[in-house]
């Protein structure tokens, strides 16, 4: 009664059975074949990157009591007392995150400006000219490869301590990036309404405003909401080289050892995040129901 | 004469007048239409006064700037081409380092945060609040925080790209895992099989393909966070690049810039082959 396999014959199982274990091996053999690769790099990497694992068991103690150190004493008996120890300059950093996002706004809004006017003029579908619309996206390219942070440490030099070098270091990077996502809305938009436009004798500005710009806005729209919550997070970390922001006071409490003070601005920075990613994204999905993936 | 569509040569007023609600918005939307632009501009005003930039900066600072691209050309090793070199070494050692010890870190977290796998709710919960927590900071900021903790060099910088990336990897692969079909599992568990070797036989060969082509993708990235971790003492390219502009070596700048470049994109290119010939032809 039972439904037993089949057997097969003697001669075809041995030879299914040697087909299988060939291709076993050659499987095994690859695999130790990346293994071997991935050792050799490891070792390489190893070497160049000055890593010594005793170095390793050294520090770990001094990394367990790092965390340690950082977080606050908080009693149950004096909660408040403690906490207003631990924030003891809360206004002073609320003030230089407020400034944060301001300079990431300023940035975002650089960014977006150069990106709207660039993207017309780099998009297959409206660039007047193919040399242009080559210039402009290498252009692109050349500002979102480049750091913000090495932008950043430039425009410090030339425009001295302050706001101003975050806001266009991080305009610049914010605009190629943009850019690159402006002109793939752009082209690919639906042509009609901007062949009818040309049709009545509308010219490149026309096209752009009346045809281009209506089917795209809420796209860009969204693309430059996500960027300003990148932005935000970018335009903490400047003030690391003296651009601006609460990055300097981070900068100065993990340096000087302040250890409070660090998981103090740190618990503030990832709350002002977190708030904004959450406004931010409600906005984008009113604007376009779509998820995008930056 | 006239055909379906013909346009009556008339007086434009009365077309107008005729076609009214075809051009006029409700007084809600033009409110918006005007409003949007005026808050935006308002608030850029805002920020200028608030940020106390003061906009005569600008002049002299885009002069310093010319001088300083002028000074660029043409980039120079300055007779450093070797140490510029090693820099380079050991900026691409930190990414693929610190790359692969966060996988290696990622790999028993994302088991532990993935709903499938998870043993325990509690330590599900858990484990996603560390692995947001560890995203909410900046890679910059572990890399200082690490220079603080095993002092100046490439080593802080390896731990910083592990740690931060584990955040992130950590929750790509829990997702990953997420999205693998219970099926294969059940099969190895009907068939006798244990849960490790159900995780063996029905999870792995779904999840490994996806997790090499994310290992791959970070480490691209990662070379990038990589050089600009080096700005606040963490090994690499990044020292070097913000030593010579703090001396005003701006034709060694240009060099390292032209350096950093060449680097990203031939990583980008073998990765993108590597992640290609993993993957298939689906795109990430």
């Amino acid at each position: 009664m039972s439904t037993g396999l089949p057997v097969l014959p003697e001669q075809r199982l041995s030879q299914l059975l040697a087909h299988y274990r060939g291709d076993l091996a050659r499987r095994r053999l690859q695999s130790l074949a990346i293994l071997g690769c991935l050792v050799v790099l490891v070792a390489l990497a190893g070497r160049w990157g000055e890593v010594e694992p005793g170095k390793l068991l050294h520090h770990l103690s001094g990394l367990t009591s790092y965390f340690g150190r950082i977080m606050p004493t908080l009693r149950a008996d004096h909660l408040t007392g403690d906490i207003a120890d631990w924030y003891w300059n809360f206004f002073g950093w609320l003030k230089l995150l407020f400034d944060t996002v301001l300079i990431a706004y300023l940035a975002t809004f650089v960014g977006m400006t150069g990106a709207g006017i660039l993207a017309c003029l780099g998009a297959a579908n409206l660039a007047p000219n193919g040399a242009v619309r080559w210039g402009v996206k290498r252009l692109f390219e050349f500002c979102r490869t480049v750091p913000d942070l090495v932008f950043a440490l430039l425009f410090v030099s030339a425009f001295g301590l302050g706001p101003l070098p975050g806001v266009f270091a991080i305009g610049i990077h914010s605009f190629g990036t943009l850019g690159k996502l402006y002109v793939e809305a752009i082209e690919n938009i639906d042509m009609n309404p901007v062949e009818g436009v040309r049709s009545v004798g509308g010219r490149f500005v026309d096209a752009v405003r009346f045809a281009a710009l209506p089917q795209v806005l809420p796209n860009l729209a969204s693309y430059t909401l996500l960027r300003f919550e990148i932005n935000v997070r970018a335009s903490s970390i400047v003030g690391f080289v003296g651009a601006g922001g609460i990055g300097q006071d981070l900068f100065v409490a993990i340096r000087k050892f302040y250890y409070t003070d660090v998981s103090a601005i740190l618990l503030m920075i990832i709350v002002t995040v977190s708030i904004i990613d959450v406004l931010t994204e409600r906005i984008r999905h009113r604007l376009a129901p779509v998820e995008i993936v930056a | 004469m006239s055909g379906r569509y013909a346009i009556v040569a008339g007086d434009p007023a009365a077309v107008l007048a005729q076609h009214r609600a075809l051009v006029t918005k409700p007084w809600k939307q033009r409110a918006a239409d005007i409003g949007g632009p005026v808050a935006m501009v308002a608030m850029l005003v805002f920020s200028i006064w608030w940020l106390d930039i003061s906009l005569g900066q600008i002049g002299p600072g885009l002069g310093a700037l010319c001088e300083f691209i002028g000074l660029m050309f043409p980039p120079s090793t300055g007779g450093h081409l070797r140490l510029f070199l090693t820099a380079m070494a050991e900026t691409l050692s930190i990414a693929f380092l610190g790359t692969l010890v966060a996988a290696g870190l990622a790999i028993p977290l994302a088991l532990l945060a993935a709903e499938n796998t998870s043993p325990n709710r509690i330590l599900r919960f858990l484990v996603r609040r560390l692995l947001d927590v560890i995203r909410g900071v900046d890679t910059l900021i572990w890399a200082l925080v690490f220079v603080a903790v095993v002092g100046l060099g490439p080593f802080a910088g390896i731990l910083a790209i592990a740690v931060s990336d584990t955040g992130a990897l950590g929750k790509l692969f829990s997702e990953g895992i997420e999205a693998t079909r219970a099926r294969e599992r059940e099969t190895v568990a009907a068939s006798g099989g244990t849960a490790l070797m159900g995780m063996r036989f029905g999870l792995v060969p779904q999840v490994l393909p996806i997790i090499a082509g994310q290992v791959l993708y970070f480490f691209e990235s990662n070379t990038r966070s990589a050089t600009i971790i080096g700005i606040v003492g963490a090994g690499g390219i990044g020292l070097q690049l913000s030593e010579q502009i703090r001396t005003y070596d701006f034709d060694q700048v240009a060099f390292i810039v032209l350096l950093i470049l060449a680097a990203v994109a031939a990583i980008d290119w073998i990765s993108g082959k590597l992640r290609f010939a993993i993957i298939g032809r689906r795109q990430p």
